[in-house]
């Protein structure tokens, strides 16, 4: 049977993460009343005009810095021009010619995907078809606001792989500060082109696109589908038609939207309203010092620096928070191989599988009770039934400390391993005799652990045992 | 008094001067747009402009201090003044209320400016007779037989007929020039940026500006030191102090150097303003200005330079106008497709489609290197041609109109010939130059018509220098 390699291009919305809108001074919110975010610029009133922020190209300049783009020295404004209610002024502004970033790449775990550009533009209205008789409404809020569209070359070979390049994307772009990514809030959004060819051809398939992917879910199940769907298109002799499809999630296939013939021309031309926006290169180089450590170089930091194993280093560089989690913990405790294991076992393992999880306890918390643990001020088993408390009902610390004991002070201890001791003569002298001294030290510091109900600090009280039976 | 007499200057003085007041005086016109309401120059006059009047006379009591202070104004039909309909005498825009002030508006209300009424306009400003206004067409203010140019021709008639001190047109291809010469008044298209855009209905963005059109050169210094000064809200606006432009007024032009297209010379033979513009140019020689022969060879393809440009930029800008938001919605349209197909059939005029069309056609995939990129390529040449000419001149003299103003319905019918109208004033505003137009001659008719004085950017105050010399002499 033929074999087939599939070749996947991505085109990923992200809107910006500024005060403002990109061409006025409306907000940049989600979630406000319809229509409130709104001027006569972004709703495309007579007579109004854009006025650039420059926020939104200094943070496209900023996700192009992550991914090794070229900054353009010169970038023009272009107007992409198509009639659809949700676009007030019946064109967007977007770029074409001279976009702010070219080139670039982001390397997966086996191969670089490529980048062809990024560019700045502004997002549409959202249409809210209304179930009432009314018909459809129009929310402007969104109209306006700053988005940059990431353009791949056709590197991507499975859904595996784009979803692998969509989740270190993401991950820059929110470690950045470029973009939130909300994808539930339309945040990210991401079209997939993809074509199929015989294995080992050099001459591409014809593509189809799919438009408006709006979760890792969707893109990939989406490439399955429609993967398989051309190759059995061509596999029964027939040929794929060049067209746009919509995914169409709650039945799992894609769906054809329109034929490339009746395709759209946009009549792009530079925008006369806005003048060319000049990128100097220590405006870039200034940009580029602002830059925090992304992912993957924290992670070789992370193994190099603090010892931590690949895996623990992995764990936690996936997640901006998890870093700024961790980050901030070894502020306060400056031991990040313990701090890696309290936040993988304790933390993690507790919110890995609720949505929209939240970690109940500060970094300076976790830090206080992991510096009563090695001052020896509470024993393990305390530490962690505090941590279970502070977790649970935010209890005081220094509180729980005291009342549960964890404080067995140096001297009480000596005194009841002293009389231990005394009470049990012949564990003594088993312990110097035995062949398996081990074994009669571990039931003397059970002895203590009994005697003290578990507070006591099992380091201090081995260390004072031993003291004793030698 | 007869305060229609006056330069805008005498009335803002006496009104300042407290010796009227602004009530008598926005009466008084309000009174002459009444009674010369056959010219169909004002398409409405604002219902609180004599409450406006009274509160402004009450200020100047208490010490307000404006250039403008209660003079009255008449703006073009598509400047927006907040609260008042602007419908660039457009079925499309027939009811649009204004929701915002536009800068120009700003700037003299801040001088104390009484907004008197709108101007009636060719629509969305394409035009060059207001022949294209969907309401009605202006009468030329010295002949009712004859068009008051366009599409500025509202504003300029209600000037000529003293219907007001001063009135605001926009010019994109001599919008503000052309009528102006046909009313025998004096109208300026600034530097381009000089005037701010914001508030006024986009037609060709690349290429107009708002400017004051008036019955003499130093009413019109006076006025635009008033319009000009950037924008917050235009990119495009320069934001630079904006001179006193009296100040350049020196009465004196020698050794002031003034070229003569050569290109000029040649299209000038036989039209009517021939003899004049060579008299003017004899005029300013005799008074010891240096005449130079100077050449911008492309001169002639600025015609077809504009035309692929403007409508260009048109299509795009007159896209908002859908139906959907604001603008009028067809009657009969029951799906979305409908509202856009029926409300802009319904909605856009004849000329307003045409020129849809043709920029459309421009910009389509497959055309746009062969119509726009060549266009802004020629378009980029003529300033480099231009520049040339003014690293050795200040300024350039040519016509403004080819003659006297021309019939009604002579050519409505005849797109080109209409667009031909625009030969001699096209240039300034593919230069983005200033240009003034003057009164100077008149023809076989008994009709005014203008000469052009077109300097390099920023440099209206030389043109204000010129403009009032040749005034002097052709007053009258």
């Amino acid at each position: 049977m033929q074999e087939y390699d599939i070749v996947i291009g991505l085109e990923v919305h992200a809107e910006l993460k500024t005060d403002s809108k990109v061409f006025c001074t409306c907000k940049n919110q989600f979630g406000s009343s319809p229509n409130t975010n709104c001027c006569p610029v972004c709703v495309g009133l007579p007579g109004a005009l854009p006025v650039l922020n420059k926020k939104a190209v200094e943070l496209v300049i900023k996700a192009g810095l992550t991914m090794d783009c070229e900054i353009n020295n010169l970038a023009v404004f272009e107007r992409k021009n198509y009639f659809y209610p949700d676009l007030a002024k019946a064109y967007q502004i977007s770029q074409l010619v001279r976009p702010i970033c070219i080139g670039g790449h982001i390397n997966l775990k086996n191969k670089s995907v490529r980048l062809n550009r990024i560019h700045l533009e502004e997002d549409a209205g959202k249409l809210i078809h209304s179930t009432q008789a009314i018909g459809t409404l129009i929310d402007y809020n969104r109209g306006g606001v700053p988005l940059m569209e990431l353009v791949t070359e056709p590197d991507i070979s499975s859904a595996d792989e784009a979803v692998e390049f969509l989740t270190k994307l993401r991950a820059r772009l929110i470690f950045a500060d470029v973009a939130e990514c909300k994808m539930e809030q339309g945040g990210m959004r991401c079209d997939v082109n993809i074509s199929v060819k015989p294995k080992g051809s050099k001459i591409f398939g014809q593509r189809t696109e799919m438009k408006n992917l709006n979760s890792f879910k969707s893109v990939y199940r989406a490439i399955k589908y429609e993967a398989n769907r051309q190759i059995e298109i061509l596999s029964n002799g027939g040929k794929i038609t060049q067209e746009t499809r919509k995914w169409d999630d709650n039945h799992e296939k894609s769906i054809s939207m329109r034929k490339k013939e009746t395709s759209q021309d946009y009549r792009y031309f530079p925008d006369p309203d806005l003048l060319a926006v000049e990128i100097s290169k220590e405006e870039v180089d200034k940009i580029k010092k602002t830059l925090p450590l992304m992912p993957e170089e924290l992670k070789q930091k992370y193994i190099k620096d603090y010892s931590l194993t690949e895996y623990d280093a992995d764990v936690i560089t996936k997640d901006k928070e998890i870093i700024n989690y961790f980050e901030e913990t070894i502020k306060f405790y400056n031991n990040p191989k313990i701090v890696a294991n309290w936040l993988l076992t304790d933390i993690l393992s507790k919110i890995k599988d609720e949505e929209n999880a939240e970690i109940k306890i500060t970094p300076k918390n976790l830090a206080k009770i992991l510096t009563l643990l090695e001052e020896g001020k509470i024993s393990r088993t305390v530490a962690k039934d505090i941590f279970a408390k502070v977790w649970e009902e935010n209890a005081d610390i220094d509180e729980l400390a005291k009342q549960l004991g964890g404080n067995v002070d140096e001297n009480s201890l000596k005194d009841i391993i002293s009389s231990i001791v005394k009470n049990n003569p012949k564990a003594v002298e088993d312990y110097k005799t035995s062949d398996t001294p081990d074994k009669v030290f571990r039931w003397f510091v059970g002895q203590v652990m009994k005697e003290t109900k578990g507070k006591a600090n099992a380091i201090i009280a081995e260390k004072i045992i031993k003291e004793f039976l030698n | 008094m007869n305060f229609e007499n006056m330069s805008l200057i005498e009335l803002a003085s006496l009104i300042q001067e407290q010796k009227v007041s602004s009530v008598e005086v926005t009466k008084y016109f309000i009174d002459k747009c009444v009674e010369k309401q056959n010219l169909n120059a004002i398409l409405e006059i604002f219902d609180d402009a004599i409450s406006q009047a009274e509160e402004m006379d009450k200020k100047i009591k208490n010490g307000f201090k404006g250039k403008l202070a209660g003079v009255p104004v008449i703006i073009k039909d598509n400047i927006l003044y907040k609260g008042k309909k602007a419908s660039c005498s457009s079925k499309f825009l027939e009811n649009y209320v204004a929701q915002y002030n536009s800068t120009v508006v700003d700037h003299m209300l801040k001088e104390g400016a009484i907004i008197l009424g709108r101007a009636n306009m060719d629509e969305f400003a394409m035009g060059s007779s207001t022949e294209n206004s969907a309401f009605v067409t202006t009468l030329n203010a010295l002949d009712p037989t004859r068009v008051p140019g366009g599409s500025s021709g509202g504003s300029a008639c209600a000037v000529a007929a003293g219907l007001c001190p001063v009135a605001l047109g926009t010019d994109t291809g001599g919008s503000i020039r052309q009528p102006a010469s046909y009313n025998g008044v004096v109208g300026i298209k600034p530097t381009y940026g000089r005037v701010s855009r914001y508030g006024v209905v986009a037609f060709a963005s690349s290429l107009e500006q708002v400017g004051p059109i008036t019955k003499n050169v130093k009413d019109n210094a006076y006025m635009l030191s008033v319009l000009a000064g950037g924008s917050e809200n235009d990119e495009t606006s320069l934001k630079i102090d904006v001179p006193d432009f009296l100040s350049y007024i020196k009465d004196n032009i020698k050794g002031m150097k003034i070229a003569v297209l050569k290109e000029v010379e040649e299209v000038v033979k036989g039209l009517d303003v021939e003899k004049t513009y060579h008299d003017v140019i004899k005029f300013l020689s005799n008074n010891g200005a240096e005449i130079i022969n100077a050449s911008i060879p492309d001169f002639t393809l600025t015609l077809p330079c504009y035309y692929i440009i403007a409508p260009a930029e048109a299509t795009s800008n007159l896209g908002r106008f859908d139906g959907v938001k604001y603008s009028r919605r067809s009657q009969s349209a029951t799906n979305i497709d409908d509202i856009y197909l029926k409300s802009r059939s319904e909605g856009f005029g004849k000329e307003v489609k045409r020129r849809i069309m043709l920029g459309n056609f421009v910009l389509s995939s497959g055309y746009f290197d062969a119509y726009y990129n060549k266009a802004k390529k020629l378009q980029q040449k003529l300033k480099l041609e231009a520049s040339k000419v003014f690293s050795v001149c200040d300024a350039i003299i040519l016509p403004t109109t080819t003659g006297e103003a021309f019939k009604i319905g002579e050519k409505v019918n005849d797109p080109i010939s209409m667009y031909k109208e625009d030969l001699f004033t096209i240039l300034a505003n593919v230069l983005g130059v200033p240009s003034i137009s003057i009164p100077c001659g008149k023809g076989k008719n008994n009709l005014p018509f203008g000469i052009q004085i077109i300097a390099n950017n920023l440099n209206e105050g030389i043109i204000y220098d010129i403009a009032n010399f040749i005034e002097k002499e052709y007053r009258g």
